[in-house]
Parts: structure tokens; C-alpha cells; sequence
């Protein structure tokens, strides 16, 4: 192997590479939001629900965290999304685009892992908190809004940035579908050049600095948002 | 319960109280009543039902059977409006505080009084600071509940109560969990409620403290109510009342420095 050909291969494809960035940050947000909007309300539900809903959110976890994302694609991108988009009213407005149908999976499948994460962080809440909230005459939603998440979701905070590393390696695999991030323009560079290896390299350093960005990110918002003397099993 | 005692229309009343716990009948047709600032006592040996009755009182455990009445009035425990203005206004305090642990001491107390009663910020940053002002805790405002001791954790709880303009105050052995150099504080600030008019029922081992607040100690054990009448008739000499045989129990146990609870027992 010769390494002069092997860097040189590296740094030019570093421009086209580092345009799949927008695209994976895209999944990433997207998928991280998505995750967040459904994963905190499920959670709820699973904690506080009557039973049949608590069976019914309990269901969708398994669901989404028993099948694998690449079958997930598959079913989303060639099965309900293309099939979706032709029904009258749904076809102007990118339902059967590969984007689309990889943010939904990964952001299905991460709201199942993020209401686990947040699951566990109301129950390990003391039940005094909601005790004393309902004692000052709040609803259940009050106390659960002004008291329950704001605790739980700042404990959340270290399995939730666990979560975006897991997601933001998942998304690699959205090139399957045809979206145009990191990996899909490593396969498509690493055709033309013959530099599989080098453009792997440069494929794994990308997603690494933006593992490391994100989670130090969100270490810094842990740090921000903490409350004096507060640790994990509540006040010291 | 004695009705040449009770006045017209109790304060707070409760009917029969059944609770069943785990297959245990923690609270076996529990029946009381307290008038406008009396201060009733709930003493008991531990599993005797203080505590579920008091959280009974306010259905933050539902009892299985039996009613609540506030100034006469049915509490419908099936309508959540009801039950939420009910327990507006009654006050309480537990044993391990419960404070908001992300909220400061001013936040605590000003929580409710905007998510509930839906006060301005402005207006219930007033009233909040002049409760912690009354528990003696203004300057310890901007702490959170981790940096406060039990003492200070227990009169922001306190405070928090007040804030809401309580009817009557529920204390589930508000010093239990306190070391025994902060008891002192928090029961300054009971005292000070009680001679300030506050209707209270509280659960306590503090014998004599509660002895010179209580207008009646109702002695619990099993789940009922088997003893009730002035600290002075349950733990006067000879009295032989269970009362006094678990009072000087309690001294017997803490050997010398139960030496003020003896006194109460020598009533």
C-alpha cells in the first residue's frame, strides 16, 4: 500500500465527504427530536397510564426495539411510506423521499430507547415528590410537568447523550435507502478511487468528532442545568 | 368522641375510615372531628395507622370506605376538581419534607401558589418570601433543598403549606427524621402556628412537647383509635391509660435524655 496515493485520495474526498455531514446531522436531529417528542409523553403514559395503555406503550418498546433498523427501512422506505405517498392529498409532500423514511425509523426506534431512559429516571424519582405535589392541590399533569420531568429529564441527560452515539452510528445506516450521508458517499467515493481503507478512515474520523461534539455537548448542558448539591439519587 | 366536646361544624371530619394495605387493615373505621384551632395528637407505636390515616384525611392514600368532610361538606373523591381545592386547602407536612429537590426554597414555596392558584409571579414571590420570613429561613431564600439541613428543609415545607392558606395543617411526624439538635426549630415554628389559631392534627413522638400544644392526643394503635382525651386525663398519675404505658415506655427507652417526656407522663 502505498501511503502518499492513500492520504492523497483521503484529503481530496475530504469536501465531498464532509457533505454528507448536513445530511447526518439532518438524520440526527431529526431522529433525536422525533425520539425526544414521543420518547418523554410515552414514558409517561408507561408510569402514570391505566393499564391497557401502559400494555399498549409497552408493546410499541418491543416493537421498535425488537426489530432491526436496516428491516425497519425496508418496510418504511419501500412498503407504508411509498404506498402512503400515493393516497390522495399525501403526494406532494416527500413521504417517499429516502430522508423521510430514515428519520421516521431512526426516530420511532429512538423514542422507544429514550422512553426506556426516561422511564427509568421517574422511577427513581422519590415518591414523595408527586406526594407533596398533589398534597398542594396540583393535577397529576401539573405535578408531572412542574415537578416530575424537570428532575427526570436533568437525570436523563447522561443515557439520553448514550443514546445520540448509539443513534448517530444507526444513521450510517440510511445510505441503504439512498440517503447521501457519511457512508453512502464512502461506498460511492471508495468505488471510483479504489481507497477503500483511506475512506474509511476519513468516514470514521468524521463520525467520531461528531460523536465527540454531541456528547460533549451534551455534558455541558448536564453541567448547566444541575442543581447545586443534586446528584443522581437526589439531595446528597 | 364525646359530642359535648365537638362544635357545630368541625373543620375537618372523617366517617369510618376503612384502609387496607397488602391484606392488612391498616385503618379499621377511624372516625374524628376537629373544631376551628384545635390541635389534636396523634400518638402510637409504629404500624399503628398514624400515617395512613393522615394521608387518608387527604386521599393522597384513598381510603377503601368512609367519608371526608370539610365544614360539613361531603368531599367527593371522584371528581378530581373537588379533590384538588380540597387538598388546596388542607396543609401538609411529612416526615422527610418532600421538598422539590430542583426548585430553591423561594421556588418551593412559590411553586403552587402560581401553578395553583394561578398567582402572578410578581405576587407570589411576595407572599412566598413573607412565609419563609414567618419560618424565620429569608435569607436561606435562594437555596436548594440539598444545601438546607432538616431543620430548614422542614420549615420551607412548612412554609410551602402556609403559603397556600390551609383550612388545617396535616404533620406526619414532622420531626421524626431530624437530628435531634434541629427538632428544636421546627417545633418553635409548630408552636408558634398553634398558638397563632392553625388547626392541626399531627402524628408525634414528642410526647411533651405535644402535650403542652394538644387539646387531645387520640392514642392509635392496630389501625384504631383506642384511647382519646386531654394530654392531662391520658397521662395524669394512676391514669392507667395505654397512653401513658407507651409514654413511659418511650422514656424507659431513651434512658436519661427522655427525661422530658417522663415529666409529661407525670403529668
Amino acid at each position: 500500500m502505498d501511503f502518499s496515493v492513500a492520504f492523497n485520495a483521503a484529503r481530496d474526498s475530504l469536501p465531498y465527504m464532509l457533505g454528507g455531514v448536513g445530511w447526518t446531522a439532518g438524520l440526527i436531529c431529526g431522529s433525536m427530536l422525533l425520539g425526544l417528542a414521543l420518547g418523554v409523553p410515552l414514558s409517561v403514559l408507561q408510569v402514570y397510564g391505566p393499564k391497557p395503555v401502559r400494555r399498549a406503550v409497552s408493546l410499541y418498546v418491543w416493537l421498535f426495539r425488537g426489530i432491526p433498523i436496516l428491516v425497519q427501512l425496508y418496510i418504511f422506505y419501500f412498503g407504508l411510506l411509498a404506498w402512503l405517498s400515493q393516497l390522495p392529498g399525501l403526494t406532494d409532500i416527500g413521504l417517499d423521499s429516502p430522508f423521510t423514511a430514515a428519520v421516521l425509523v431512526l426516530g420511532l426506534t429512538s423514542s422507544a430507547y429514550q422512553s426506556q431512559i426516561f422511564r427509568g429516571a421517574i422511577q427513581s424519582l422519590p415518591g414523595g415528590q408527586l406526594k407533596a405535589a398533589r398534597a398542594l392541590g396540583m393535577t397529576d399533569a401539573q405535578a408531572i410537568r412542574t415537578v416530575i420531568l424537570p428532575q427526570a429529564l436533568r437525570l436523563s441527560i447522561p443515557g439520553w447523550s448514550n443514546e445520540y452515539s448509539i443513534l448517530l452510528k444507526d444513521s450510517a445506516l440510511a445510505f441503504t435507502i439512498g440517503v447521501v450521508e457519511i457512508m453512502a458517499r464512502m461506498r460511492s467515493i471508495a468505488s471510483t478511487t479504489h481507497e477503500p481503507v483511506s475512506m474509511a478512515f476519513v468516514a470514521g474520523i468524521i463520525f467520531f468528532a461528531l460523536t465527540w461534539v454531541g456528547v460533549k455537548g451534551l455534558s455541558l448542558l448536564e453541567n448547566k442545568v444541575r442543581i447545586a448539591g443534586y446528584t443522581r439519587q437526589g439531595a446528597v | 368522641m364525646s359530642d359535648a366536646t365537638k362544635p357545630a361544624v368541625p373543620i375537618l371530619e372523617a366517617r369510618n375510615l376503612i384502609k387496607t394495605l397488602g391484606g392488612n387493615r391498616v385503618l379499621d373505621s377511624v372516625s374524628l372531628a376537629i373544631g376551628r384551632g384545635k390541635v389534636k395528637v396523634l400518638i402510637g407505636p409504629s404500624g399503628a395507622g398514624k400515617s395512613t390515616l393522615l394521608q387518608c384525611l387527604n386521599f393522597l392514600l384513598p381510603p377503601d370506605s368512609g367519608q371526608i368532610l370539610l365544614e360539613g361538606r361531603e368531599i367527593d373523591k371522584k371528581s378530581k376538581k373537588e379533590l384538588c381545592s380540597f387538598r388546596q386547602q388542607v396543609g401538609m407536612i411529612f416526615q422527610d419534607f418532600n421538598l422539590f429537590d430542583h426548585l430553591s426554597a423561594l421556588e418551593n414555596v412559590r411553586v403552587a401558589l402560581m401553578k395553583v392558584k394561578g398567582m402572578g409571579k410578581l405576587d407570589a414571590t411576595e407572599r412566598a418570601v413573607a412565609e419563609l420570613k414567618r419560618v424565620g429561613l429569608a435569607d436561606k431564600a435562594s437555596l436548594y433543598p440539598a444545601n438546607l439541613s432538616g431543620g430548614q428543609k422542614q420549615r420551607v415545607a412548612i412554609a410551602r403549606a402556609l403559603a397556600m392558606d390551609p383550612k388545617i395543617m396535616l404533620l406526619d411526624e414532622p420531626t421524626s427524621a431530624l437530628d435531634p439538635e434541629l427538632i428544636g426549630e421546627v417545633l418553635s415554628v409548630i408552636r408558634d402556628l398553634a398558638q397563632g389559631g392553625m388547626t392541626m392534627i399531627m402524628a408525634t413522638h414528642q410526647i411533651s412537647f405535644s402535650a403542652s400544644l394538644a387539646d387531645e392526643f387520640m392514642f392509635m394503635e392496630k389501625g384504631r383509635v383506642v384511647e382519646h382525651g386531654s394530654p392531662a386525663e391520658l397521662l395524669g398519675k394512676g391514669s392507667g391509660s395505654r397512653t401513658q404505658a407507651f409514654c413511659a415506655k418511650i422514656s424507659e427507652l431513651t434512658g436519661e435524655a427522655g427525661d422530658g417526656e417522663a415529666g409529661a407522663c407525670r403529668l
